[in-house]
């Protein structure tokens, strides 16, 4: 049995990426193999975790569900393409400051999928959170840390914060026994 | 007590302040190289074919058709590494390959190796494996029941892997105290780790004839000696790189089949191999909490004292033995240690089934009593109108103490723990007084600090950390601790960045590389902060020492007088004199030579001399309380976590980001427990292999709570310092899971009045014990019966209260264990093989 193999360009962070693949191959597995961007993670490759969500055309897909030949000439953003220069996407900023990442396994799915919200609504409400990240599943965190960092993230991005959490985000002023309330 | 090592709290400039973790950039630019983005060039790809039927004698394997197939490039069989394996000394039951049965469904009989992932998951599937059926044991009882076939030819006695029993004091006489005496039966199912990294391995042979296997392990060193064994070379051509690990919760603290085989695959191909589990394969190499059905029996003074108990505990050990010995004294271990017992008696069972084996998920063997145990008291509380938490304040284990088991404690702060929960929950206002339907729930626990004993007998250090400082004012720490997400690199940094007064931006780390760092036992029972943070804590002592020589001469100042702080060394008298810490290491360097330092961590003896002694001591105890409201629907069941209240003893707070962090997930994971996860087996009908098959080995089906499950969750992180903690800090990393589970329970008898005696609670079970109460039977859902086991005669140690020496006085009595149930004579196995 010959294998059918498909060429094409496919369009990663704002750069054309000549890639030639397996017709059946999912764009996880083109990502990581053929264009060597190993950043996006793969924890069931059935749709059931969250962990390899990439944005295509600026709307979180799960790669790992998505044929690669299918998105030709369509955008796609892995979170390689995050960073603006050697300066971290705020995002990218409160995950690692608020403990938003520990494994740091899920964290490139999670912040995908955070920034695609946040591309349609700048200002989503703790419940618009929870729904767009309800697909992603986190093992290590508990999950209110990611909400804490999304919601920094997106007031960064809205201008409304300084680039950095001051240090009372992070518990840093408590007194031993004094009480901190994630909700 | 003693003062703990480091420095003085008032000092301090980085330790106890929230930074960013050393690994944060890369884990959020998904830089961070887990095991399955390793690519190197002319890499193969493997896997295991794994058996279909639970319990079998293999009779033929045929891989003609497979190796026509394309892309296919070799094969491997148990015949080509028939030295067995396995994590503890006693249990060395585990072959890479099967080599004359299988054990369960996935247990592997062949791996095949081939250009591509899919050719050999073709070639995998084109295997074909001929198996003469054995009878299934399927649970506990089956394994009592039919003591053939066995399962394996080693163990107590028939299909019973371990048996335990013990006695400390005279329980009889404690019970013969007691004004009421109270039994209960609870059941805790099993549950699995589901990091979100599938495991993964790649091993490749270099120019020198070695093999360098990267793994997703949380124990380099434990998988470095198993390879040894098995491959039957050196370990000195072993070369063990555990990769940071995209989740483990005690499942990748097993030597692994597939790192095996792909380790020997390297050696016979000569080129990279790579192995990466499907999670179908991950459910089924499992390793998580065994199935634990407990008998607790308690005597109780009226008010409230506790004289003596009694618990039994049966585990369902799956397959292998695993980390099952040690499994199964961790289900009588703790008990002792949060509430003062004057007299315990601990008697266990692990049995072989055929399905997945268990071993340690996050509490390692403690969750499972710690349930019975709270629920228990839960209920005594109720029986004699006293407030559970008063019940609990009123016989705290004291500091600085030796419990009825012989186990040390040293700093003590459950009672602040309580106190904060109690406080924030509004628990005096509101417990027993909430509407119908809605309740809280109080439950208490305590975890290790580290293990004690490593897991194979030796005298050497468990942590050991070496620094290297150049001229650049840089240091360089070298350390075997494996970070799995918890933040032990971030941890270790610190602890040197603050002695030294430098910056964790100029410390490098180099971790968990058998060929370059200092062994670190693992990733595993709470114990890198503690051991390897001690150990971080006297190598940089001595490197400060040792530059301070060198700048003490340069600036004519007494070294005892300088202070390390903001990168500079310098008069703590005169803070304008002196220079920065690279001038100083400059100076040193130009005295002593090249400057480089270690440090080591070993934990003190425990006074426990008694067979099974070895597990359950711990340098320090952590201690945490929770709160939990639930809101309970009486019509169908359904109930929901409406808050969490948890404060944790952590010691001392090194980072207070990663320690929230702790709290936070371990409420996270003990939610699911309590709720909603179960790893769980059904049998296919006869016609179909009458195969124990996983009934959900998929993240969709095998429920763990979302986003949208989370409830809120108020902590209180609680410092009491302890003397063996580096600044006195302890665990965090597991304790707070613990009192979940019987929080949840016992805030559902606060809402509906009724009790569930086993997790995960579900509606079905609130509701048919609220059913059960309204047609005026016993309100409750739970196991009814525990089996008759003849525990035989206990090994009986008489207490410090009795003035005991921690020994056992009856060793020599006939019909007491001496060290059966495990596989053979303990080698000298710190010179080779496990």
């Amino acid at each position: 049995m010959k294998e059918q193999r498909h060429t094409c360009t496919l369009r990663v962070n704002g750069e054309d990426a000549a890639v030639v693949f397996a017709v059946h191959h999912t764009l996880l597995e083109v990502l990581r193999e053929e264009v060597g961007l190993t950043g996006t993670k793969h924890g069931c490759e059935l749709g059931e975790c969250g962990t390899c969500t990439v944005l295509i055309d600026g709307k979180a897909v799960l790669s790992c569900l998505e044929l690669a030949v299918e998105c030709e000439g369509r955008e796609i953003e892995t979170v390689e393409g995050l960073m603006i220069g050697n300066e971290l996407h705020p995002l990218q900023s409160a995950f690692a400051d608020l403990g938003a990442a520990q494994c740091g396994y899920c964290t490139p799915g999670i912040l995908m999928a955070a920034k695609g919200l946040l591309a349609e609504n700048p200002s989503p409400s703790r419940d618009h959170v929870i729904e767009a990240l309800g697909g992603n599943l986190c093992r290590c965190t508990g999950y209110h840390k990611i909400l804490e960092a999304v919601e920094w993230g997106a007031a960064i991005l809205r201008g409304d914060l300084a680039s950095r959490p001051p240090p009372e985000v992070f518990h840093g002023d408590r007194i031993p026994g004094e009480e901190v309330v994630d909700a | 007590m003693p003062e703990a090592k480091g420095s003085p709290a008032s000092s301090l400039r980085l330790i106890g302040t929230p930074f960013r973790r050393v690994d944060g950039r890369a884990k959020v630019t998904g830089q961070t190289r887990f095991a399955d983005d390793l690519f190197f060039p002319r890499m193969v790809h493997m896997k295991l074919v794994r058996s279909t039927v639970p319990h079998a004698r293999i009779t033929a394997i045929d891989t003609s058709t497979a190796e026509k197939m394309p892309g296919v490039l070799a094969f491997l069989t148990g015949d080509s590494m028939p030295e067995p394996f396995g994590i503890l000394p006693v249990s060395q039951d585990e072959h890479a390959l099967c080599t004359d049965k299988v054990r369960f469904v996935g247990d592997p009989v062949v791996a095949v190796a081939a250009l591509t992932e899919e050719q050999a998951y073709e070639a995998a599937l084109a295997v074909e494996i001929e198996y003469e059926s054995l009878e299934t044991i399927a649970t506990v009882d089956e394994a009592i029941a039919s003591p053939e076939p066995r399962i394996h030819d080693y163990g107590e006695e028939g299909n019973l892997h371990k048996k335990v029993s013990m006695e400390f004091g005279d329980v009889e006489a404690g019970f013969g105290e007691a004004d009421r005496v109270f039994e209960d039966i609870l059941y805790f199912e099993g549950s699995t780790h589901l990091p979100l990294e599938q495991h993964a391995t790649v091993a490749l042979t270099e120019e020198t004839d070695r093999v360098t296997v990267y793994s997703s392990t949380q124990t380099p060193h434990y998988l470095h000696r198993s390879l040894a064994k098995v491959l039957e070379i050196p370990a000195a051509r072993i070369r063990v790189i555990a990769c940071p690990n995209g989740g483990a919760f005690g499942g990748k603290s097993d030597p692994f089949n597939h790192e095996i085989c792909a380790a020997k695959m390297a050696f016979t191909l000569g080129r990279p191999v790579k192995i990466t589990l499907s999670r179908e394969e991950v459910f089924y190499c499992h390793r998580g909490r065994h199935p634990v059905l407990m008998k607790i029996r308690t005597g109780v003074k009226e008010d409230g004292t506790l004289t003596a108990q009694h618990l039994q505990t049966t585990l369902d050990g799956g397959a292998y033995g695993s980390y099952g010995v040690a499994s199964t004294y961790y289900t009588g271990a703790l008990q002792t240690v949060t509430y003062v017992l004057p007299k315990y008696r601990f008697d266990s069972i692990r049995a072989f089934t055929n399905k997945p084996p268990c071993g340690p998920k996050r509490g390692h063997g403690t969750p499972q009593p710690r349930f019975g145990l709270e629920v228990h008291l839960d209920k005594i509380a109720c029986a004699l109108s006293i407030d559970p938490a008063r019940l609990r304040l009123d016989q705290l284990v004291p500091a600085d103490s030796v419990t009825a088991n012989w186990l040390k404690i040293g700093s003590m702060g459950l009672g602040k723990c309580i106190d904060a929960v109690i406080e924030g929950s509004g628990w005096n206002e509101r417990y027993g007084k909430l509407p119908y339907g809605h309740g809280l729930g109080l439950a208490c626990s305590s975890y290790l600090s580290g293990a004690g004993l490593p897991i194979y007998w030796n005298h050497m250090p468990q942590s050991g950390v070496q620094l290297q400082l150049d001229r650049s004012g840089g240091v360089a720490v070298f350390c075997g601790e494996t970070e799995i997400g918890q933040g032990s690199d971030s941890v270790i940094a610190a602890i040197v960045a603050e002695i030294l007064g430098i910056d964790l931006e100029d410390i490098r780390l180099c971790v968990a590389d058998t060929d370059l760092t200092p062994v670190d036992l693992g990733s595993y029972s709470s114990r890198v902060t503690l051991m390897a943070g001690n150990a971080a804590i006297e190598a940089a002592e001595r490197a400060r020492s040792l530059v301070a020589k060198g700048a003490a001469e340069e600036l004519d100042v007494p070294a005892k007088q300088l202070v390390f702080a903001d990168h500079r060394v310098f008069d703590g008298e005169n803070p304008d004199t002196g220079m920065s810490f690279m001038e100083a290491v400059i100076a040193a360097e130009s005295r002593h030579g090249t400057l480089g330092t270690t440090g080591s961590y070993t934990p003190p003896r425990s006074p426990g001399r008694y067979r099974g002694a070895g597990v359950g001591p711990s340098p320090a105890y952590s201690y945490s309380a929770a709160v939990i409201e639930t809101v309970v629907d009486p019509e169908t069941g359904i109930y929901s976590v409406e808050h969490v209240w948890m404060a944790h003893d952590v010691g001392k707070c090194i980072n207070p980001v990663l320690v929230m962090g702790q709290i936070e997930g371990s409420v996270y994971m003990g939610l699911g427990e309590a709720m909603m996860e179960e790893q769980v087996f059904r049998r296919l009908p006869k016609k179909r292999s009458n195969a124990l098959v996983h009934k959900h080995p998929s993240m969709l089906e095998y429920k763990s709570p979302t986003f949208a499950d989370m409830p809120p969750v108020t902590s209180y992180i609680i410092e009491d310092p302890d003397p063996n903690g580096p600044y006195g800090a302890k665990e965090v990393g597991q304790g707070p899971l613990l009192p979940i589970m019987p929080a949840v329970a016992n805030s559902i008898f606060d809402a509906v009045g009724v009790r569930v005696d086993q997790v995960p609670i579900a509606p079905h079970m609130v509701r048919q014990a609220i059913e059960a109460k309204d047609r005026g039977k016993e309100a409750r859902f739970g196991p009814k019966s525990f089996p008759e086991i003849d525990f035989g005669v206990p090994l009986r140690v008489p207490t410090p209260a009795e003035g005991g020496d921690g020994k056992a006085v009856n060793v020599e009595e006939a019909g007491v264990r001496r060290g059966i149930g495990t596989m053979k004579e303990r080698k000298d196995p710190a010179k080779g093989g496990n």
